[in-house]
């Protein structure tokens, strides 16, 4: 009788346990998908903006480049004032020297990147090491395995922001496009570059009239703009079944888009139907 | 010619197995005889399908399994010589047979444990063989070296054990605990170098960028997160260990029926609980270098794990850690109906449990919420105005201290509740401790308001002084009181006199404590995020990703489950093995 007694009470304790963990806001983290990028004829406000996403994604900057003080705040702080006096700063040990003005920053953030202890901010380095050794992690290694192109392109937007106009080589073809190591993971499909390879990649014609389909399963979308706002339309891409349009029936239209398109694809597909004559 | 007596050369040999046995088993294969190539990169068809077998969640919960029994049979031994020279010291035969009880528990779990080591060993090589493959080209021959060492392990366990009764008495006894001490060093040996290659994987040492092995075995083994996480499971398994005969104690007090063996069981379990609680009482600190550790070999590894999608796990780690604070006091408060004098402690309780439980609640209080947008505008931000500034560090290295000191305080009164000082000095003596606690409080306190203002990087610092504050008030007391209550008028303690409740808040601590090691474990896993080996060796396997806490909580819950199921059957047997039949009338 003690046994079932026992066993009972730690199923009742077990239970509570586990309903905690159920109730909680549940996130699966997966591995990082390389998106493959098409840096190919990428011009210089290509690169900063790239850059711009690189250092709240990939790159990781904002965990510790942050109001938090783990490491300088890039975003709150005088870039081209400070830069330019880390390269007189005692502490300096790097190798990029003789430089001024744009051309310093760009060798000085390249060095920061794969050298992160060349010049570490007083302060800011590891414990123990009275500032010798920075807790950065080199970003071109892994976790971080950034490639050139990802890192000129960190540099053009740091060097934006410090008022700076970007030195760094743009990409050339043999760059292009950012690949994973083949067979690693599974290839993601391309982004879409336009507002019709965007149609096409998410079939839109497949049940709405466009680019002469004539489907019919969804209502026709020729002059949508003036039935409806941009956010309506970008609405009812993402959640198809809030509202229906009269005549057509529920759930045909996929509700997942918004797990399957980037942003940036959504944008260009709601620029298209808004341009869309009468 | 010289002769050496054998009693001499034993002493001898045993010496210098417990002085060079660590170091030869941590050190085997110092040259770096390995070959220079890199880590292999697996793709996702590399790796073996069987069925439909989740081959994560099998060695997940093999491993886990193994690591629960593991922690078990290598902590018994340890308290267990520890009670056995109680024994000889206070010429108690109360404590000799309590430790070989501890042992008889043991026994049982340890073939056990070997089973689920082989089954884990074999899932790993069918479903991992390039993981394998490398970490026995980075281990070389310190793999054979563990297989040699468990099988010294088994020889010293029953050795140990069985001869219990055969060395009892004056020198024999000595080779006794000879023996016992063997057995915890080979136990521990074993439990460091499984460290090397778990920490291996977390903080990879002795190998390049790419995994080609460039240094030693011992460069591998002494990997930045190895030593401490030893520190880590040694307290954590000596505070399980103690759980969990807590829990084997509870079982049979429930179960017997004489009020003399309840009696015993009542002790026993006191005693476990003692120790598991003197084993948690320095975890935290442990587990804050741990952390510190982490951090300092890599801070995204650290920010992943308190900033990240697992900062919600230390908010379940809370609600554990809660229970077991909170099954231990009030199994220490029921405690005091033992003594004639407990009940003049009894109107302290009710502060005591206040301070505990708002502990508690500032340990559950997450800062950043993750929500949805309308929750958001709702909350005006990602955290509560009021009760957000109680989810940083600060206010919780404050309670958690608290909610340490306050469990002292438990056991202290306990402690106080038998004996009646009769030293001149004693009125002064209680006063200093009074002034301990009020003085180490308001340390606490002023510490953790100033980790408010401070910069975040300081925040660690300021925990510092809240730890040498708990230390100075747990040790104070012990000193004082030790001086103190020498010759003091002892009280009877009624061994036995507990309702059962208290035997299943005694129940909770084994049951807790295996859920939070399962939840740790997770953590600690989790860390590496897709990585077998962090930054040298990809899991490209389909089950690459972290899983969410649910999915976790389910794992976690079904293999505690399997484990408590084992221990209760475990306890059962041992229950089983002392009792005997009655001859038949007539055949007597």
């Amino acid at each position: 009788m003690t046994f079932f007694r026992v066993i009972g009470f730690s199923v009742l304790v077990l239970l509570v346990y586990t309903g905690f963990a159920n109730i909680l806001p549940q996130v699966q983290s997966d591995p990082p998908s390389e998106e493959v990028v098409e840096t190919s004829g990428m011009d210089m406000p290509g690169m900063i903006a790239y850059g711009e996403k690189l250092f709240s994604g990939k790159g990781t900057c904002t965990l510790c480049h942050n109001d938090l003080g783990r490491a300088p705040d890039l975003l709150a702080m005088d870039l081209a004032a400070d830069f330019s006096e880390r390269q007189e700063d005692a502490g300096y040990s790097g190798a990029a020297t003789g430089k001024e003005g744009a051309a310093w920053v760009e060798a000085y953030l390249h060095e920061s990147l794969v050298d992160p202890s060349a010049y570490v901010v007083p302060g800011f380095g590891k414990k123990g090491t009275n500032d010798t050794q920075s807790p950065m992690p080199v970003v071109n290694a892994p976790p971080i395995e950034m490639d050139d192109v990802q890192m000129n392109a960190l540099i053009a937007f740091l060097q934006d922001r410090a008022g700076f106009e970007p030195t760094v080589a743009l990409p050339s073809a043999a760059d292009t496009p950012v690949a994973p190591p083949a067979g690693s993971v599974e290839a993601p499909e391309p982004l879409a570059a336009n507002g019709v390879e965007a149609i096409d990649k998410f079939f839109c014609s497949g049940c709405h009239d466009l680019e002469g389909s004539e489907a019919d399963l969804g209502p026709a979308l020729n002059g949508i703009s003036a039935r409806m706002t941009r956010g309506e339309v970008m609405s009812a891409i993402l959640e198809p079944n809030a509202v229906i349009a009269d005549g057509y029936e529920a759930d045909i239209m996929p509700a997942d888009f918004s797990a399957q398109m980037h942003s940036s694809e959504l944008i260009l597909i709601v620029d298209y139907l808004m341009g869309l004559p009468q | 010619m010289i002769r050496i007596k054998p009693k001499t050369a034993l002493i001898a040999t045993f010496a210098v197995a417990v002085l060079f046995l660590p170091e030869i088993a941590l050190a085997t294969g110092a040259d770096t005889g390995g070959v220079l190539e890199g880590a292999p990169q697996p793709t996702r068809a590399d790796y073996p399908q069987i069925g439909g077998i989740s081959a994560r969640t099998l060695a997940w919960g093999l491993a886990q399994m193994h690591l629960f029994l593991a922690a078990f049979v290598l902590a018994v031994p340890l308290f267990s010589i520890a009670t056995e020279f109680m024994g000889v010291v206070s010429r108690d035969d109360r404590y000799d047979n309590m430790a070989r009880e501890f042992m008889k528990i043991t026994m049982a779990a340890y073939s056990l444990t070997a089973l689920v080591g082989g089954g884990l060993a074999l899932a790993l090589f069918l479903f991992y063989p390039h993981l394998m493959g490398y970490m026995m080209k980075v281990f070389r021959g310190q793999t054979l070296i563990y297989a040699a060492l468990f099988g010294l392990e088994s020889i010293t366990l029953y050795v140990y054990f069985y001869s219990w009764d055969a060395l009892r008495h004056g020198n024999r006894k000595w080779v006794h605990m000879s023996i016992g001490l063997l057995l915890n060093t080979v136990g521990l040996s074993l439990m460091f170098i499984a460290n090397a290659w778990t920490s291996f994987m977390m903080s990879p040492a002795g190998v390049d960028a790419a995994g080609a092995i460039t240094g030693s075995v011992w460069e591998a083994t002494r990997n930045p997160l190895w030593n401490p996480l030893n520190l880590h499971r040694f307290l954590a398994n000596i505070a399980y260990g103690g759980a969990i005969v807590g829990g084997y104690s509870a079982y049979m007090f429930l179960a017997e029926k004489k009020a003399e063996t309840k009696a015993h069981y009542d002790w026993m379990g006191y005693t476990s609980n003692f120790i598991a609680i003197l084993g948690f009482l320095p975890l935290p600190f442990a587990g804050y270098w741990l952390m510190a550790e982490i951090y300092s070999y890599s801070q995204q590894m650290g920010i992943t794990a308190m900033g990240g999608i697992l900062a919600w796990l230390f908010i379940i780690q809370a609600v554990l850690i809660g229970t077991i604070m909170l099954a231990a006091n009030y199994y220490l408060w029921s405690g005091l109906m033992r003594t004639d004098r407990g009940a003049q402690y009894t109107k302290y309780v009710k502060y005591i449990a206040f301070v505990i439980v708002c502990g508690f609640l500032v340990w559950v209080t997450p800062h950043s919420l993750i929500l949805s947008a309308q929750e958001l505008q709702v909350l005006g931000g990602t955290h509560h105005r009021l009760l957000g500034p109680l989810g940083i560090m600060p206010a919780k290295n404050t309670a958690v201290n608290l909610m340490l000191v306050f469990t002292f305080l438990s056991f202290q009164m306990f402690y106080r509740s038998s004996r009646v000082p009769t030293v001149s000095w004693a009125r002064a003596g209680n006063t200093v401790i009074i002034a301990l606690y009020i003085v180490g409080c308001m340390n606490i306190v002023g510490a953790g308001i100033y980790g408010y203002i401070t910069p975040t990087v300081y925040k660690v610092g300021a925990s510092v002084p809240q730890v040498v504050s708990t230390l100075m008030i747990i040790l104070g007391s012990v000193l004082i009181d030790s001086f103190m209550l020498r010759g003091a008028k002892s009280e009877k303690i009624h061994w036995g006199r507990m309702h059962e409740r208290s035997q299943y808040a005694l129940f909770v601590l084994p049951v807790a404590f295996t859920w939070l090691m399962g939840l740790m474990g997770y953590i600690r896993s989790s860390l590496r995020t897709h990585w077998h080996i962090y930054t040298i060796m990809k899991d490209n396997s389909p089950e690459a990703y972290i899983p969410t806490i649910g999915q976790a909580g389910n794992t976690i819950t079904a293999v505690t489950l399997a484990f408590m199921a084992v221990m209760v059957f475990v306890f059962w047997l041992s229950r089983l093995g002392a009792t005997k039949q009655a001859a038949p009338a007539g055949q007597e």
